[in-house]
């Protein structure tokens, strides 16, 4: 490590290179690598098409969430496409000798909930895996961002990609959040202001007062949501918050060789006078609960605002009037009171206990609106337990809410959890795209704080005044 | 997983003035159930090009019969959102080798390389001129040389220089993949794993 300030970043960088190419990408090291059921099973044809191996599976771990239906898993899966993935995962895992936690393994759920609650990220670490949100895991000051199929191949055959390195991006939020005001809309709130393609070409470091009383989960939605702004990833230097969350559990490291862990994972801060390629400061207090109104997660607003002119907004107007078209509103509108018929919670993004906790803060004691069609999808077996055991399963059932079993569910709707067409939906999960919770379906990305809210009224509701 | 090597491609192409495309639109998740490569050019598009029913929504440029050829010149920000290599497949799979747009998002830009499509980023003044010249002549044709890194619009003669890494675009030009690097290099690798 050189004398000079350095950024957490260039330490874990620098320290994964293999091999400089000159006018050419790096040689990439990586650690872990996570792998599903969708966006493998080309990359084993692959190996298998070159007669190649796995260079060392256990650094690989493979779940199946993408596909997977969210009731009755114990049965067969009934879509024969989905069931033939499920299967290809398990048999390619057998064969090469990588470790599976599929369909009713207690460890099974969604790839980026089970990574950091199994205790297998861990800070310093390089995290990949062919999903973009693999960016989750920078959580705990990894390197982690998601990759493509042939790149899969490539960690499986290598353990390395061919990387340019990114450039350097530092986002502060200083000061308190206001009430209501959670992780979600952090994220949120910065994507609105970068647009979804501000930190294209920049991996993030954030910083400040904010993130550093953020707890683990808060930061994993927070780096979750990197890429929607386009960048390859985002990190959060290591702490006392990420030792306390990383220790016990199941898969990391204990004994003397936490004590060496532990002692390396310290070092892995920013060093005071490093510079960035670009830097950005925000308030805390500035930041609302937010509520998206078209059709990227760029085009977020504050829940008490109304949706901005074209002008305004980037991506120019016919961009814009499209995707107001696509979800039936008109510039100026109020979002507060808009009907909605689906809320989702659940994901990568706001799937995990806290989530759930923050959620039956508000249900609790409450009904459900009649007319809303609601799916509560923990992000894996473990936060199912969680549910049950802290009684937020019973504060669920007494408000009208059915518990589903875990996976990735309508995040991206390729089971059967499909929004109908022209049918409005609050969703906690990360992506408003068209068609993106199905065909024809209109998503409002928010918290669970106002998921919980639009659940128990039926309408677009600030969750401060349930607080 | 090989592709056709790329050097000079001249053809007309296809138009999609549209900025933040997303890999959601490019092959909707409900096509990535497939454990092989093949048929996502059918795909391409699905929900822009396909009512409900399946029938072919009269609008959407590739439903037109006025514009065809080899590249697909899109708005700001192309290939956004999901990580999915499906997207670049359908793209490839559907007859496009290159993609021409004045910002591409990260992911999409590296997957597309690696199948063998080439990503041109030009400045967004070049991307209105080959949106002014394929609206004046849906017949336009432009010309991508990799050798020289060139865009030119053949009608009028107007050319831009696009950047690529040297080491990519040897790859391009001869058919060559990553995996073929890597794997004269895995004895380094695993010395460097153990001294980790
Ligand atoms: S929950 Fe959604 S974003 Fe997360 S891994 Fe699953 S599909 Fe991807």
């Amino acid at each position: 490590m050189s004398n000079s300030p350095t950024t957490l970043f260039d330490k874990v960088w620098d320290s994964h290179v293999v091999r400089k190419i000159a006018d050419g990408p790096d040689v990439f090291f990586i650690d872990r690598h996570f792998i599903h059921e969708v966006t493998s099973p080309v990359a084993f044809l692959g190996l298998e098409t070159r007669g190649i191996g796995v260079l060392f599976p256990e650094r690989t771990f493979a779940t199946a969430d993408h596909n997977t239906p969210t009731i009755n898993q114990h049965l067969p899966v009934e879509d024969p496409l989905s069931a033939n993935q499920l299967l290809q995962l398990e048999k390619n895992t057998a064969k090469y000798g990588i470790s599976h936690w599929g369909l009713g393994n207690p460890k099974n759920g969604i790839v980026h909930v089970v990574g950091p609650e199994n205790g297998i990220t861990l800070p310093g670490m390089t995290i990949v895996c062919g999903d973009s949100h693999t960016s989750t895991h920078g959580a705990f000051g990894a390197i982690a961002f998601g990759i493509g199929t042939s790149e899969v191949e490539m960690v499986l055959s290598s353990q390395c990609i061919m990387q340019p390195k990114p450039k350097k991006m530092r986002i502060n939020v200083n000061g308190e959040l206001g009430k209501g005001v959670t992780p979600k809309d952090v994220a949120l709130y910065i994507i609105s202001k970068l647009t979804t393609s501000g930190a294209t070409g920049y991996f993030v470091e954030y910083a400040g007062d904010v993130f550093e009383k953020m707890s683990m989960e808060g930061r994993m939605t927070v780096c979750n949501l990197s890429i929607e702004m386009g960048a390859r990833g985002g990190m959060i230097a290591p702490d006392q918050t990420t030792f306390d969350y990383i220790e016990g559990r199941e898969l990391a490291p204990k004994g003397a060789d936490w004590d060496k862990q532990l002692a390396y994972w310290k070092t892995l801060k920013t060093d005071a006078g490093a510079t960035f390629d670009e830097e950005i400061t925000f308030l805390a207090s500035d930041i609302e609960p937010m509520i998206t109104y078209g059709t990227n997660p760029g085009m977020g607003m504050g829940i008490s605002k109304q949706i901005p002119n074209a002008d305004e907004v980037e991506g120019g107007v016919a961009t814009y009037e499209k995707s107001l078209e696509y979800m039936g509103f008109a510039q100026n509108d109020s979002m507060i009171g808009k009907k909605v018929d689906y809320v989702f919670i659940g994901s990568c993004t706001n799937g995990r206990i806290e989530d759930f906790r923050a959620f039956a803060s508000i249900v609790k004691g409450r009904k459900k609106a009649d007319h809303v069609t609601a799916w509560v999808v923990p992000g894996s077996h473990i936060v199912e337990a969680q549910i049950r055991e802290e009684g937020i399963y019973d504060i669920l059932t007494e408000a009208g809410f059915a518990l589903r079993q875990p996976g990735c569910s309508a995040c991206l709707a390729m089971n059967d959890d499909k929004i109908p067409a022209g049918k409005y939906a609050v969703s906690t999960s990360n992506r408003n795209f068209e068609g993106r919770q199905g065909p024809g379906s209109r998503t409002l990305l928010a918290s669970p704080l106002v998921a919980a809210a639009a659940a128990i009224t039926g309408v677009v509701t600030d969750p401060r005044e349930f607080l | 997983m090989a592709y056709d090597s790329f050097n000079v491609l001249k053809s007309s192409a296809v138009p999609l003035p549209i900025e933040n495309v997303d890999t959601d639109q490019i092959i909707p998740a409900r096509f990535l159930k497939a454990t092989e490569r093949k048929g996502f050019g059918d795909n391409l598009f699905r929900d822009w090009r396909y009512d409900k029913n399946d029938a072919p929504k009269a609008d959407f440029v590739l439903n037109n019969p006025t514009y065809s050829g080899k590249i697909l010149v899109g708005g700001k920000n192309f290939g956004s959102g999901s990580s999915r290599e499906h997207a670049a497949w359908a793209i490839y799979d559907y007859g496009f080798r290159c993609v021409v747009s004045s910002f591409f998002a990260d992911i999409f830009r590296g997957n597309a390389i690696n199948v063998g499509v080439l990503p041109v980023q030009v400045s967004p003044e070049f991307l209105h001129q080959i949106f002014t010249a394929i609206e004046a002549d849906p017949k336009a044709e432009l010309e991508v040389s990799l050798p020289e890194q060139t865009i030119t619009i053949v009608a009028t003669g107007a050319s831009e220089k696009f950047a690529i890494n040297g080491y990519k675009k040897n790859n391009l030009l001869n058919g060559f993949d990553d995996i073929d690097y890597l794997q004269a290099m895995k004895s380094e690798i695993s010395t460097f794993a153990e001294n980790r």
